[in-house]
């Protein structure tokens, strides 16, 4: 996921994520992380939403998962990385899944694309009946 | 657990989002203020989110539904004081509040609905999408 | 090199701490460390004394290959606290890392008081050190290098911001005067202030004025056009001005949609701005000397 170099974790925390009451607990956490990376204002609240779309489809439609926050280094540059496991059903089309508008359940179609275009590194991996991963990470500019 | 209050000034309701909802909450404002649309014949519905720190697509979502519910009877909604961080992520995130309108705050909140419902044809109509 | 010979090193630093303070702390002031008072003798002593109880602790795990391992943590602490403040009197890194290599002359004077007899033992301990003090030394370089960057990259930041500024045209009216280019960092903290701005004086219309912008393509109009939609989102509207005619064939040969009115004058788009907003400007007669 990134390019060259190797990826140092500094400190990192795990949080379960299987209720609505737990997504807002994620983007408490996330957001307690990203001040301690020292990100501004604006690029918190990127981080903590993006955080908060992929929290909600873990529960929604992952059935409930886990997220792993953690500070990186790569480099000269500082960041915070995120990692939302389930296992549930995973995604049959990812490509489509990606699109903007596409929602099996009703939102805005948002979730995932938002989240991308909210992050600086973001990848999916999903196998249908096993689970699916996403990792995302905002850099310190 | 916590409810979110729903004031009435006039002929319009407000609601002040202190708190950072989870689901259920959002749902039952949802419905509440539906309710009172129809209990209070509000004319119009003011939503102030200068306590929130994080509007994401759910919440977007549940927005846009306020608006399009008070549409049909014929209120008008306005969102006001959305801070900056916030309006910054979501241009980025691609979310587009259809049929909401949006002030600075709720003084300038309040006269656009007064505008919006005195002369509902008139120039300066506020972007609806 | 031999690193699972013994050594005496560890023991010669924890027996002989006060004599190598002193000896190293004259040959330190006698090659100009303190600075003609840049530096005071109690700072020096200081840290001084803080890297030689550093450099014991860490000798004495008899690890002296790896100047990362924890056994040296304490080590690189003080140098680097060294490393910061020289940096920011001005020094330079040669100066730096000139106070870890100047322990060497006292520490070698002890080896060879010690093992002087033995030449091949003198010359074992001797390379120990000397490979010690020189990691230690190079290690003061890097985060010399390392503070001049945060101090310049700070810099910067406050540059960009000074070079932002918003001006409050009107009640109600502000204006954001770009000069040069709009790049993704320079746009954000742009974006940031314009918006922060809008708050804090409740104005209903902003003019974004890119006179000073030299050239607007597709990346810039993007950012323009984001920075006019979060404002919207906040509830204020967006003019754009300053718009050249060169400025104007490139948008319509590019096919992009700025989405909100456009000017070619700051002055236009004021006169425009209180239109919106209800007000005008009127002729009162003659002009009159205000006396």
């Amino acid at each position: 996921m990134t390019q060259g170099g190797c990826l140092v974790v500094e400190k990192g925390n795990t949080i379960a994520v299987r209720s609505s009451d737990d997504v807002v607990r994620v983007r408490q956490a996330v957001r307690a992380r990203a001040i301690e990376a020292g990100f501004g204002i604006v690029d918190q609240t990127k981080l903590v939403t993006a955080a908060s779309e992929i929290a909600r489809n873990t529960v929604d439609y992952g059935g409930g998962g886990t997220l792993v926050i953690e500070i990186v280094r790569e480099g000269a540059r500082r960041g915070v990385q995120l990692t939302f496991f389930d296992n549930g059903p995973g995604i049959t089309d990812l490509k489509v899944a990606m699109t903007d508008g596409y929602t099996t359940g009703g939102g805005l179609g948002l979730g995932l694309s938002g989240a991308k275009r909210l992050s600086n590194e973001f990848s999916i991996e999903s196998t249908p009946g096993k689970g699916t991963t996403v990792t995302l990470a905002r850099w310190k500019l | 657990m916590a409810e979110i209050p729903v004031l009435k000034i006039g002929d319009c309701l407000l609601v002040s989002i202190q708190v950072d909802m989870h689901d259920r909450l959002a749902m039952e404002l949802q419905d509440d203020l539906t309710n009172r649309i129809v209990s209070e014949r509000a004319r119009g519905v003011m939503i102030d989110i200068s306590a929130l720190e994080i509007v994401d697509s759910f919440i977007g979502r549940m927005l846009n539904n306020i608006a399009a519910m008070s549409r049909v009877l014929d209120a008008v909604t306005v969102v006001v004081g959305m801070r900056p961080a916030v309006a910054i992520t979501l241009v980025e995130l691609g979310l587009s509040l259809t049929g909401v309108r949006t002030a600075l705050n709720v003084d300038k909140g309040l006269a656009l609905i007064r505008k919006a419902i005195d002369d509902p044809g008139g120039v300066l109509g506020r972007r609806e999408g | 090199m031999a690193e699972g010979h013994a050594t005496i090193i560890p023991q010669l630093l924890a027996d002989n701490e006060q004599t190598l303070l002193r000896d190293w702390m004259e040959s330190q002031k006698k090659s100009g460390a303190l600075r003609g008072g840049q530096i005071s003798d109690a700072e020096l002593t200081e840290a001084s004394r803080r890297l030689l109880a550093a450099l014991r602790s860490g000798a004495a795990t008899g690890q002296f290959a790896d100047i990362t391992a924890p056994a040296w943590d304490q080590s690189r602490t003080v140098l680097e606290d060294v490393s910061r403040s020289h940096a920011t009197l001005g020094l330079t890194p040669s100066e730096t890392a000139t106070f870890v290599f100047s322990l060497k002359e006292p520490l070698f004077a002890l080896l060879r008081e010690k093992v002087g007899k033995d030449p091949d033992r003198l010359a074992h301990e001797t390379w120990i050190a000397t490979m010690l003090l020189d990691k230690l030394g190079l290690y003061t370089v890097e985060t010399f290098q390392k503070t001049r960057e945060d101090i310049i990259a700070r810099q910067q930041q406050e540059l960009l911001e000074l070079s932002t500024p918003v001006v409050r045209l009107w009640e109600g009216i502000l204006a954001l005067p770009l000069i040069g280019t709009l790049d993704s960092s320079r746009t954000q903290i742009v974006m940031e202030s314009l918006l922060e701005e809008i708050v804090t004086s409740g104005a209903q219309i902003a003019i974004i004025d890119i006179t000073g912008v030299p050239t607007v393509d597709t990346l810039v109009a993007q950012h323009l056009i984001k920075t006019v939609a979060a404002a919207r989102l906040m509830g204020a509207d967006c003019l754009i001005s300053g718009i050249r005619p060169q400025i104007a064939q490139t948008i319509v040969h590019l096919g992009l949609e700025l989405g909100v009115v456009s000017k070619a004058t700051m002055a236009d788009a004021f006169a425009l701005a209180l239109r919106q907003l209800g007000k005008a400007v009127v002729d009162r007669g003659p002009a009159r000397q205000e006396v």
